[in-house]
């Protein structure tokens, strides 16, 4: 008797889970998005971010749902790649934002992209170091100083293929102690002082100012990393996916994200 | 024979085909033609040696310290020995990637100990058995408890009646006794040390040949290389299969087990 009724529960539960996972997919995909109007956006957009995107979507995801009430916006943040592989592999999610061409290109070559990507910022590398660059570093080439412990993103992620062009520009041959699986992963070896340095994005560096200061140096133009982003095919939530689009290609996004160390396109 | 009862036959059943279809997914999926290219590629035979290595080193490290903390809860009555059973299994309730991060604060460079002693074991091959160790000691621990409880105390206290010392009767009574235990204990660790992934990423970091290890080497290739990926994992597969296989009589006959 009182496990009938917890199978009732169970089977009620799930039911709901399942209409909850349908809203919003019913509607007509292509309506007009104005970003501001009261519109008819439901449910929840799932976004999948570069981590680098980490503070400043936070932000603009808030703005987003302030805009469309009843909206709730979702982010994942990771490794571009590890993102891609997730989307290839069937990831319930409604938009992707890489931060890089390469990993954007894995989900639009597996026709997994409802349209093709947009590029909304462009990124560049900066050494981070602790507070007072106690190793006195002043470009690339000091990071192979004896003594000096860097951290570099692994290749497969953006930030990790910018580092290496960004090395082979300058000509020096870095032996990294570790090479980490996303940029904010690196950004807090260096936070909590293992390493002395970490090639990672500018607008890492600005954001944990004060943990770590950003040091410039010249061949960072060399391998700027275009930040695209694109509505995935079998989002759940299709309105949704295309007004957040259209809501970060929009000017006041990219003030936003200009004011936090992006580059506009 | 007795019917078995459906009720339970079909949840076992299932449960079942629920532990083994990703092993089935995996061999299903293995990109044959590759392998010989893919398993004479220099990280993948690196990042396996390393992961055999390590782990076997935490093994030991494990042992060292894991069998007297096993003897010290199951034989000498102390205050707080509650407490201090709980602490042991600590780890094996804490996420890896937490145990990293506690393992960075303290051993690290600005750690509680680390900065003390000056030896720096983060991004190093002896931290990545820390990590291995931390996580996987709890089930030796255990494992060798169990065995210790649930031997005849009769032995141990005849060896005293007769004039040994403790060190002696642990020695040349207790530990042949629960050999078994021991054994099935250290081999669990070894596995549980070999599948590693959490807590070596965040202290030990990944470098091919230094800290990659096999579970790091799967996930990174995953991302730009999943044929790789799944190939390594195959690896680490036959070779877990083969340890159970290899501990399972032992386990099966070891009523002490927790």
């Amino acid at each position: 008797m009182g496990s009938k009724q917890r199978i009732l529960a169970v089977v009620a539960v799930v039911a709901m889970l399942g209409l909850a996972g349908c809203g919003g997919s019913d509607k007509p995909a292509n309506e007009p998005v104005a970003s501001g109007s009261a519109d008819s956006l439901t449910g929840t957009v799932t976004v999948l971010a570069a981590s680098s995107l980490t503070e400043v979507f936070d932000q603009l995801g808030k703005q987003f749902e302030a805009a469309h009430h009843g909206v709730k916006v979702t982010f994942s943040y990771g490794g571009s790649s590890t993102l891609a592989q997730q989307i290839v592999n069937g990831a319930p999610a409604d938009v992707f934002a890489a931060a890089s061409p390469a990993t954007m290109k894995t989900v639009t070559s597996a026709g997994m992209a409802s349209e093709s990507p947009t590029v909304f910022v462009r990124n560049q590398l900066v050494i981070a170091v602790g507070p007072g660059n106690p190793k006195h570093i002043a470009g690339l080439a000091d990071l192979i100083k004896p003594g000096v412990k860097v951290a570099l993103c692994a290749a497969a992620v953006p930030c990790g293929a910018a580092a290496k062009t960004a090395l082979s520009a300058a000509g020096v041959n870095l032996k990294p102690v570790t090479l980490e699986q996303d940029v904010k992963s690196a950004l807090s070896k260096v936070e909590l002082g293992e390493v002395d340095a970490a090639l990672v994005y500018r607008t890492d560096a600005k954001s944990a100012s004060g943990k770590v200061e950003g040091v410039e140096f010249p061949e960072s133009a060399k391998a700027i990393n275009d930040y695209p982003i694109a509505a995935l095919k079998d989002a759940p939530n299709p309105d949704g996916a295309k007004a957040f689009v259209a809501f970060i290609l929009s000017a006041p996004a990219r003030d936003a994200m200009v004011q936090v160390g992006f580059q506009a396109p | 024979m007795r019917r078995i009862p459906p009720a339970l036959l079909v949840p076992a059943v299932l449960g079942l085909l629920f532990l083994v279809l990703p092993l089935v997914g995996l061999l299903v999926r293995t990109p044959w033609t590759s392998v010989p290219r893919l398993l004479a590629a220099p990280d993948s035979l690196n990042a396996l040696r390393l992961s055999l290595v390590t782990a076997t080193l935490a093994t030991v490290l494990s042992l060292v310290l894991g069998v007297p903390l096993a003897w010290l809860l199951a034989r000498v009555r102390f205050p707080g020995r509650r407490l201090v059973r709980a602490l042991v299994t600590i780890p094996l309730v804490l996420p890896p990637v937490v145990g990293g991060v506690a393992l960075l604060l303290v051993f690290g460079r600005r750690g509680l100990v680390g900065s003390w002693w000056g030896l720096s074991l983060p991004f190093t091959t002896a931290g990545v058995v820390v990590a291995e160790a931390f996580v996987a000691m709890p089930f030796l621990v255990v494992a060798v408890e169990g065995a210790l409880l649930a031997a005849d105390l009769r032995y141990e206290e005849a060896a005293v009646t007769l004039g040994a010392s403790r060190w002696t009767v642990f020695r040349r009574i207790t530990l042949p006794m629960v050999g078994p235990g021991v054994v099935a204990g250290a081999v669990l660790c070894w596995a549980r040390a070999l599948g590693e992934f959490g807590a070596t990423i965040t202290f030990a970091g990944n470098f091919p040949g230094r800290t990659q290890t096999m579970p790091l080497a799967v996930y990174l290739a995953l991302e730009s290389d999943p044929d790789a990926a799944i190939l390594l994992s195959l690896v680490l597969l036959l070779v877990s299969v083969a340890v159970l296989v290899g501990l399972r009589g032992r386990w099966i006959g070891e009523g002490g087990m927790a």
